[in-house]
């Protein structure tokens, strides 16, 4: 009896072990259910030809992305060895001890002087300016603009735009230029609109919308290190902003009180608007005649500076990270070092992934690549993000709660949204003790 | 009192003879059903009442702090989360009032000998058979400004019924009248049927007016079965969440269970969306309670 005991015991121990030695071949990375996505598959094949590690990317649609993680984070679960987390997570993710610690790996590669100084700022530093680097930048995006090419060149327009304002129809320089073209494109007869912005609250797309005005107009949300908000959040330059944010939902096409990127982009593909404000990771679908029948009449153009002359745009992308309770934390750290060289980041940009690397996006051949790659490098370094604190979904949600009823509705005034959006932001702060 | 209710085994049965009992038999069937309650609801349901007097977030590793009743206290001073029981109550009122109405006079019109009446009644049925998030889908279509059929065959040009915030919330329960009036209506024609003929021919005979008739035999026969339909659209519609996330994002729609989701699994306060679970399971406890007392004295008459 204690010999077959025995042997069944050797017989299972044999399994497990032949399972782990299989399962170190075998990586998994978590992303959104995005083009990225694939073109990252199509990347980590050419890693399992070099090295015989097979790496699987696994998705799942945006609006699920954060939740499904997140999940499986508390849960501790080893599902995925590396995820490809968005920016405002990492405090949360870092905190709660989530994500693998990877300051060391981070000096040891140089990093802050390899990628974009914004992508490591917002993708892989928490706390800000603490030198603790939780992630590798992995996808670079930001919000950029389309347009109707065909519109804005058709002569007969461009007079009356002359005539009407006094300066040439071209894509906007500031945020002013910016709503007269609006106003000008905009004719509910003929079924054509000025703008498409966006508009969704149910995540960050209506945040991500306004902070291109807000860091346009030179304004921010908050000072991140010290938590204050009063007089920045509701400052004089924010409320300008938000003003003029509402205003360009005036020349929205109807209906456009629901709307984030794929509605943006049908905005260009449906004939529906002259300007369209969407993710530059959105853009190669634009180009392509199969998604966009207007491809070949479809411009790009970076967010416009506001009256003072400030250019910013609201950062979107992901870094990527080693999740803590992987089994294969090591196979992962090999796959980063392959993944930080120069050769793969140009790789990573010719299949459609946008780069951080700074050699990369600096070379003439990407910014030559497609007619969207000189906008995004131009962004690239000049883009801010949201909080990125542990609690940032509560304050998403306050600020979807206070502006969402101004600018679709216009709801009471821009001075008082964002009055009581301090007012909740303080709360939520006091309440975990940041101050 | 169970025991006495059973009858014996037959002793020449197959279960009796291989050596099975009543009380056996009745272990077997009730002990996993009791125990599958226990584990997947009873069990998450205490567990839940003590997270809901702790600041736990399953986001983090810290430990959970009992922090009392804070968690009830904030909630039931939060004007925004009044703001969501007004925005369901509403949406509640609207949605069963309007299936109510639609499905009780649709069974009334079925009520009667008419042609192909299985296969119209079964047609009739096939909204409710369908997913909440594909209804949600093609109504999301069905509603859009710009090319939606609705708009075209009311010939209300470009009205926005989604982005306008004083609609939105009607547009999303005329979709769930659409969807669930033929629940009402099955009910309703069960009840309707089993209203004896001959208390018609009596109120004929003594020539009662149609309303009459109506008031006084028809409506107070069927009442009882229609208050059952009625308590299982409220709870329905007061935790309606799938249509109104699909169809709309206006704070005008945010009913209830959708903040809690938004509460539980985006900013991941787990311990204040458990007090607002219960909040709200208070509520709806305290309604159905209210119709079933309704529905006993209806059965009573």
């Amino acid at each position: 009896m204690r010999k077959t005991v025995a042997g069944l015991m050797a017989g299972i121990s044999f399994m497990f072990a032949c399972g782990t030695s299989a399962q170190s071949q075998e990586l998994t990375i978590f992303w959104a259910e995005w083009d990225p996505a694939n073109y990252l598959q199509e990347l980590v094949n050419e890693y399992e030809a070099e090295t015989g590690v097979k790496i699987t990317v696994e998705t799942t649609p945006w609006a699920d992305f954060q939740t499904k993680a997140f999940t499986e984070f508390n849960a501790k679960g080893s599902a995925y060895d590396m995820v490809v987390g968005d920016s405002q997570w990492i405090g949360a993710a870092s905190e709660a001890g989530h994500y693998v610690d990877l300051t060391e790996f981070f000096n040891k590669h140089k990093l802050n002087e390899v990628m974009a100084p914004a992508t490591v700022k917002y993708y892989s530093e928490y706390p800000a300016n603490s030198g603790k680097y939780w992630s590798i930048p992995a996808e670079g995006d930001a919000v950029g603009w389309s347009y109707r090419k065909d519109w804005f060149e058709d002569p007969k327009e461009m007079e009356a735009f002359k005539a009407k304002y006094g300066y040439d129809l071209a894509p906007p320089k500031d945020w002013k230029q910016l709503r007269d073209i609006a106003e000008f494109f905009h004719r509910p007869d003929q079924k054509r609109y000025g703008i498409a912005i966006y508009t969704d609250n149910s995540y960050d797309g209506l945040v991500m919308g306004v902070e291109n005005a807000i860091f346009s107009f030179g304004g921010e949300l908050g000072d991140y290190s010290t938590y204050k908000v009063d007089g920045i959040i509701n400052s004089e330059k924010n409320v300008k902003a938000l003003e003029t944010y509402r205003e360009l939902y005036g020349f929205t096409p109807p209906g456009w009180a629901k709307s984030f990127f794929v509605e943006n982009n049908q905005a260009i593909t449906e004939n529906l608007a002259a300007m369209s404000m969407n993710y530059f990771a959105f853009f190669p679908a634009l180009v392509n005649e199969a998604s966009n029948p207007n491809a070949k009449v479809t411009g790009f153009f970076a967010n416009p500076a506001g009256p003072e002359g400030h250019q910013y745009a609201a950062l979107g992308g992901q870094g990527i990270s080693i999740v803590s309770y992987s089994e294969n934390k090591e196979e992962a750290m090999k796959f980063l070092e392959w993944f930080i060289k120069d050769e793969t980041q140009k790789r990573w940009a010719e299949l459609g992934g946008y780069t951080a690397s700074a050699k990369v996006l600096e070379s003439e051949e990407f910014q030559n690549a497609t007619p969207y790659n000189k906008a995004f490098y131009e962004t690239m370094f000049k883009v801010k993000d949201f909080w990125a604190t542990p609690e940032y979904a509560e304050l998403l949600i306050q600020m979807n709660q206070r502006i969402y009823p101004y600018v679709t509705a216009g709801q009471g005034t821009a001075k008082e949204a964002l009055d009581a959006l301090a007012k909740d932001w303080n709360a939520t702060f006091k309440k975990y003790g940041r101050h | 009192m169970a025991t006495v209710v059973m009858t014996s085994l037959d002793s020449k049965s197959r279960a009796a003879s291989r050596g099975l009992s009543d009380i056996k038999i009745r272990n077997l069937f009730i002990i996993p059903t009791i125990l599958f309650l226990i584990v997947f609801n009873i069990f998450p349901l205490i567990y839940s009442l003590g997270y809901s007097f702790t600041d736990f977030r399953a986001s983090t590793n810290a430990p959970a702090t009992f922090v009392g009743l804070q968690n009830y206290r904030e909630l039931l001073n939060d004007p925004f989360i009044w703001a969501n029981f007004a925005i369901t109550a509403k949406y509640v009122i609207v949605s069963v009032t309007g299936q109510v109405v639609v499905g009780f006079g649709t069974a009334m019109l079925l009520n009667r000998e008419i042609p192909f009446k299985g296969l119209i009644t079964t047609l009739l049925l096939l909204p409710m058979m369908l997913s909440m998030a594909v209804v949600g889908l093609f109504w999301k279509l069905l509603y859009d400004p710009s090319f939606g059929i609705i708009n075209y065959a009311l010939g209300l040009g470009s009205f926005e019924w989604l982005a306008n915030p004083d609609m939105a919330l009607y547009a999303v329960a005329i979709t769930d009248i659409w969807m669930w009036s033929p629940f009402v209506m099955l009910l309703s024609l069960a009840g309707l049927s089993a209203v004896p003929r001959h208390l018609y021919e009596a109120a004929a005979i003594d020539r009662a007016g149609p309303f009459y008739t109506f008031f006084r035999i028809t409506l107070p026969l069927v009442a009882p079965i229609l208050m059952i339909a009625i308590i299982f659209r409220t709870m329905e519609a007061f935790k309606t969440f799938d249509l109104a996330y699909i169809l709309t994002s206006q704070p005008t729609t945010e009913v209830i269970s959708i903040r809690l989701y938004k509460m539980a699994f985006q900013e991941w306060q787990t311990g204040r969306s458990c007090a607002l679970a219960y909040i709200v399971l208070i509520m709806v406890l305290a309604i159905t309670n209210i119709y079933v007392k309704y529905l006993n004295r209806v059965k009573e008459r």
